[in-house]
């Protein structure tokens, strides 16, 4: 076998016997077997995630609709006043309710859909009616026609499940072009109620709105300098070493004990701001502080010591090193981690069921220490409710909060990209 | 297995072919008209170069010549970086080892490489240097596993100073025991030829010294190819000698002729001193 | 005056001594003849806002504290206080509205009898407000004095600004601190009073939990408090059943990624792994309640199993699992990756294939970040909450069988948190002593985790 002038005595070498081939075919099997388990894994993760989101994308479709039907009123045979000097819509909604607008209601769906059909009206879509004529008069006049929706047992019965004694109605009215389906734009405007069919989730998205504000108030700054601090000056001793290990610590520890810490403390010192976007702030600012030092301390790490040589050899204080070189070319990876921190927040449940975040909020919160809930909770509230009509919603609220989830997440990706340098 | 080892008669017999002509025998690996490209970088252009097992060749030059870029296409590591590309033609025993034929895995159980740093695995000292025999299923039973680490630690002198500690860790040796270790591990699979990629530079003189007297007394059995940055290493190492110089091979020849009598002037600036 | 007011005119009073300050220093510097003073006008400026805002803070901080006390005293020291009920809920209900009534929150009182409160409330709130505000301005003025008189050519304002953004950076370091501390003392301190009624020994070996939050009251029988089965089911569902499926999902996701996909499919698919770290964990709790524990019921029954919960555990760890798959391939991805590219290379040399440098040089080297990254990944998952609330059961139980409903610490935290008992029930304070014990372990964890990666860090760097 070897052309080696010196080597013919020598037996062949092993890497070029029969057998070496023969076992090499085995490895490379052996070879694409393995790769292909890399694949499936990954395929079957991104096969998950899909299941997942398509999952929710097709039953929340139908959470941004609403089963209404349609019924004519005639303002001429029944005629409503507006009040003239009424400031707001509740004033006419209320002077409305006195002259019998629920009436109307009942007997218009009762000429247009018989007297079975008009038990399945909403019992609130009165109001919905005065609301919509408070807000242009000009539809108390002469014949009219709402879409009003159904209760929540013709709802369910037209979508094919629920009692079936209802569903030869629910057939019959929608031949006759009375019910159907429609995009159910007060989803968006309206908060929480107890029937799904009048549920929105504008209240709880404000309230998760508000806590967010709180949270980045706090964890941003405080994480920042922390981060600056710890970079930049701290000293190499015990303390600082405490400091770093608390604030990584901080950041693997099970978010639910920080419900704990705000139940104990944060209720404890302000304890008639339970379920305040306040608290709920201050306690996941207290979850996210620790991702934002993190994501700090990597960005300003990441700033060439040659920048800080420059600016201190021009005179410059360590202070104004810091604040006018290090930290805006530190920023953009600070505010990427800072979104994603934010994230986190949004979607966190845990602490915020601890200090009561849970509370029913019929009506958006104007402030900081009203009474709110988040968008999350309301997810796991509705989670919990028997209503059929419940469940399409629930996935609905999740679209909404995955697409801002998403948003954020996009955002922290293109300014990573945007503004990642490589020095 | 110490017979081999300690066998002076290979050694001998290539002593004496020491000065004998240069195109006697048949050539281990034949290279023709290699080019190798980074992306649209040309970092070797057209070289020729044949290595013998009777000898030990050596590539010398500046840095960036690319001397440890053609090393590298010579077991096809080259293969590693996305962008690498090589042309022309490389024979090892008259195959061409960029053929669609040649696999890629024998081809570098048959031509083995030590490294510029001393890379041992993670592992124990013995199972280093199972790894590739292991791999390979080289040794059927324990005992034929153990005859092949002991072998191996011998030709690479050194058994002696690690046969009581075969389970300690590969990195816990010194910098020069790392590096004899990671030659003892390519011996391990019985290759034909050996790549060096200045495998003395990361070491003290004394380690060095004794990393060239293993690769004096390896010689004969595994052609031996080694990149250095020394000159006087090249010399007291090498028969044959190659100047690289730009991605190109100035020449080529005995290394005695090369230190003493060059013929290019690029080469005589070099060897004098006045680039590098 | 609301914190609010207070806080604005704090402020205010800061930005007036600021431009007073900069225009003071302006001045030095054009009677200097233009030549440079000692510091920058705008350091003497905040040299003078951070005199005057910091003192006035500080005082408005505890004057919030003690104001709402005064008040009350001056309220129940007036004769219409003298009718007040002694003690209990209605006591402090009148003097709750007589309250919102003279700040005007509300319209009127519900309680006639709370009605005469409002008027001694209403003086009482003037008068302290006043006295507060008078206070405030004070200390501002003799802040902003004090500064004033510290302003010259050759004062330099910029080390004393500077001392105070150090400090500064300092106090918000200690932000973290002082979190952790507030997590111990929490946690300690309700949890002495609960092992003062539950001895701690049946608490950590007792197998049988059943609390009942409504006659627990403060004298519970421990026999009751007995948390091995909850710790049982945090770890089958954490430990067993979600690594089951994230250890090996994670690890040959990050080794696909890392060794074998193109650059370009990367780019593509590591975001995708992104999006499933992010996916909030009650959208994940929701998913297992509503698709996966059905499916699995379904095909429990398919199989003739009797009787499958509809709450198993196995729906819980699965979807958990899943949701750590990102994690744990993260954190292999990062090891991996910091294996030099010598160690892979000198495998290769070897005549290595690419399955067994990974397995054989790669993995075992990269093992002790691994290592880390699943401890870190445990540590989240027995800490994971929204998943099994949603998709685990109430029944404590000691089973291996993962078709079988079990309970996790977490869920019993929440259950007894949120439920109707009060603060000092024996139930409540279980919550914190299990919180306490969950704190603990992921602690350990963590920090073992955190060492062992700065350790393999250093090995490499």
């Amino acid at each position: 076998m070897s052309n080696v002038a010196t080597s013919g005595s020598e037996k062949v070498r092993p890497t070029r016997t029969a057998a070496f081939e023969a076992r090499l075919k085995k490895r490379y099997a052996a070879e694409r077997r393995f790769k292909a388990v890399g694949l499936g894994a990954i395929v079957f993760s991104i096969a998950v995630l899909v299941f997942l989101l398509v999952t929710m994308a097709l039953n929340g479709l139908g959470g941004f609709q609403r089963t209404e039907l349609r019924v004519p009123v005639d303002f001429a045979n029944a005629p409503v006043t507006i009040p003239a000097n009424a400031e707001d819509e509740r004033a006419v909604v209320q002077s409305l309710e006195r002259q019998g607008m629920r009436d109307i209601i009942i007997f218009s769906a009762e000429q247009a859909l018989g007297e079975e059909g008009a038990t399945h009206v909403n019992s609130e879509a009165w109001r919905l009616v005065a609301q919509e004529i408070a807000a242009d008069p000009s539809l108390a006049r002469g014949q009219q026609e709402f879409w009003l929706p159904t209760d929540e047992d013709l709802a369910s019965a037209y979508a094919g499940d629920g009692s079936a004694d209802l569903q030869p109605l629910a057939r019959r009215l929608a031949e006759e072009g009375h019910l159907s389906d429609n995009f159910d734009s007060g989803f968006l405007s309206r908060s929480d109620a107890t029937d799904p069919q009048l549920v929105g989730i504008w209240g709880a998205l404000k309230g998760s709105i508000l806590t967010m504000i709180v949270t980045l108030l706090l964890a941003f700054p405080i994480g920042v300098l922390a981060a600056l601090y710890l970079e930049e000056y701290a000293p190499k001793n015990r303390w600082t070493d405490l400091i770093e290990v608390s604030i990584n610590n901080l950041a693997a520890v099970p978010s639910i004990i920080f419900g704990l810490l705000g139940l104990a403390v944060f209720l404890w010192i302000f304890p008639s701001y339970r379920s305040a976007p306040l608290i709920g702030g201050m306690t996941l600012a207290l979850m996210t502080m620790p991702v934002i030092v993190i994501a700090g301390r990597n960005a300003i790490k990441a700033v060439p010591p040659s920048i800080r040589d420059g600016a201190l050899a021009i005179g410059a204080s360590p202070v104004q090193v810091v604040f006018h070189h290090v930290l805006p070319l530190a920023l953009p990876g600070i505010l990427t981690g800072t979104i994603i921190g934010m994230a986190r927040a949004l979607g966190e449940t845990a602490p915020l069921l601890l200090i009561g975040m849970r509370a029913f909020v019929s009506s958006p919160p104007d402030g900081f220490t009203d009474n709110a809930t988040v968008l999350p909770m309301q997810i796991f509230l509705w989670s919990d409710e028997i209503d059929r009509g419940f469940v399409e919603r629930t996935s609905a609220a999740i679209i909404v909060l995955l697409i801002f989830l998403l948003l954020m997440n996009g955002l922290a990706i293109y300014l990573r990209n945007r503004f990642e340098k490589k020095w | 297995m110490a017979d081999i080892a300690d066998s002076p008669l290979a050694n001998q017999a290539n002593k004496s072919l020491e000065h004998e002509n240069i195109e006697t025998g048949e050539p281990k690996m034949r290279a023709r008209d290699v080019d190798v490209y980074y992306g649209q970088k040309k970092a070797i252009d057209s070289v020729d170069i044949d290595v013998y097992t009777e000898f030990v060749t050596a590539f010398i030059g500046p840095s960036g010549c690319g001397k440890s870029t053609f090393l590298r296409a010579l077991n096809r590591m080259n293969d590693t970086i996305p962008s690498a590309r090589v042309t022309g033609t490389i024979e090892l025993d008259g195959e061409d080892i960029y053929a669609s034929g040649m696999d890629v895995v024998q081809l570098r159980a048959r031509v083995g490489m030590v490294f510029q740093k001393p890379n041992p695995f993670p592992k124990s000292i013995y199972d280093n240097i199972a790894y590739g025999p292991k791999i390979h299923g080289l040794a059927e039973t324990k005992p034929d596993l153990d005859n092949i680490v002991e072998k191996s630690l011998r030709r690479a002198g050194l058994w002696e100073e690690v046969k009581d500690r075969l389970a300690d860790s590969g990195t816990a040796l010194s910098g020069g025991q790392q590096q004899r270790l990671c030659i003892a591990r390519a011996i391990a699979v019985d290759p034909e030829v050996i790549l060096m990629d200045e495998p003395c530079s990361a070491l003290d003189p004394i380690a060095t010294a004794k990393i060239e007297e293993l690769i004096d007394e390896l010689r004969g059995r595994y052609g031996i190819v080694i990149v250095t940055h020394s000159m006087q290493q090249a010399a007291r190492v090498s028969q044959r000698t190659a100047f690289f110089h730009l991605g190109n091979l100035v020449e080529y020849g005995h290394t005695s002729d090369i230190f003493t009598n060059p013929v290019e002037k690029r080469t005589q600036d070099y060897i004098t001193g006045r680039y590098g | 005056m609301s914190a609010s007011t207070l806080i604005l005119l704090v402020l205010g009073l800061g930005l007036a001594g600021w431009l007073v300050a900069r225009s003071r220093a302006a001045m030095f510097r054009r009677a200097n003849g233009g030549k440079r003073i000692a510091s920058l006008p705008n350091y003497h400026a905040w040299y003078a806002a951070l005199w005057i805002v910091v003192p006035t803070l500080l005082f408005a901080l505890v004057w919030s504290q003690i104001a709402d006390n005064l008040v009350i005293q001056h309220v129940l020291a007036s004769p219409a206080a003298a009718d007040l009920p002694a003690f209990g809920m209605q006591r402090q209900t009148m003097l709750t509205e007589a309250r919102a009534v003279a700040t005007g929150a509300a319209p009127a009182v519900f309680n006639p009898a709370a009605a005469d409160l409002v008027e001694p409330f209403e003086e009482a709130l003037t008068r302290y407000n006043i006295i507060g505000m008078v206070v405030t301005l004070l200390i501002a003025l003799a802040g902003g004095a004090w500064a004033f008189l510290h302003l010259k050519p050759d004062f330099r304002a910029h080390t004393r600004v500077e001392r105070a953004v150090l400090s500064l950076l300092l106090i918000a370091s200690l932000v973290a601190i002082l979190t952790t501390l507030g997590i111990v003392a929490s946690l300690v301190f309700e949890t002495v009073r609960f092992f003062g009624m539950v001895n701690p020994i049946d608490f950590l070996t007792g197998v049988n939990w059943s609390p009942n939050p409504m006659t627990d009251g403060s004298n519970p029988d421990p026999e009751r408090y007995g948390a091995v089965p909850l710790f049982w089911g945090t770890f089958f569902i954490g430990v067993v059943i979600a690594m089951i499926v994230a250890i090996p999902m994670g690890m040959m996701s990050a080794i696909y990624l890392n060794q074998y996909a193109a650059p370009r499919v990367r780019t593509w698919l590591k975001p995708a792994l992104e999006i499933l770290a992010g996916v909030p964990t009650v959208v994940y709790g929701y998913f297992a309640a509503l698709t996966i524990a059905p499916a699995i019921r379904d095909i429990a029954l398919a199989l003739g199993v009797q009787n499958p919960s509809s709450e198993s555990a196995l729906a819980a760890g699965l979807v958990m699992g899943v949701m750590i798959i990102p994690f744990v391939s993260s954190m292999a991805d990062d090891s991996i990756a910091a294996v030099p590219q010598a160690m892979k290379d000198g495998s290769l040399a070897m005549g290595a294939t690419q399955n067994e440098t990974i397995k054989r040089v790669l993995v075992p080297a990269a093992l002790p970040g691994i290592v880390a990254g699943i401890m870190l990944a445990i540590s989240r998952a027995i800490g994971e909450t929204m998943i099994v609330v949603m998709a685990a059961s109430a029944t404590a139980r000691l089973s291996a069988n993962p078709l079988e409903a079990m309970t996790t610490v977490t869920y019993q935290i929440v259950a007894n948190l949120t439920g109707e008992a009060s603060m000092d029930s024996a139930s409540t304070l279980a919550a914190f002593a299990l919180g306490f014990v969950l704190f603990l372990v992921t602690l350990v964890l963590n920090i073992i985790a955190l060492r062992i990666v700065k350790r393999f860090r250093e090995a490499y760097e």
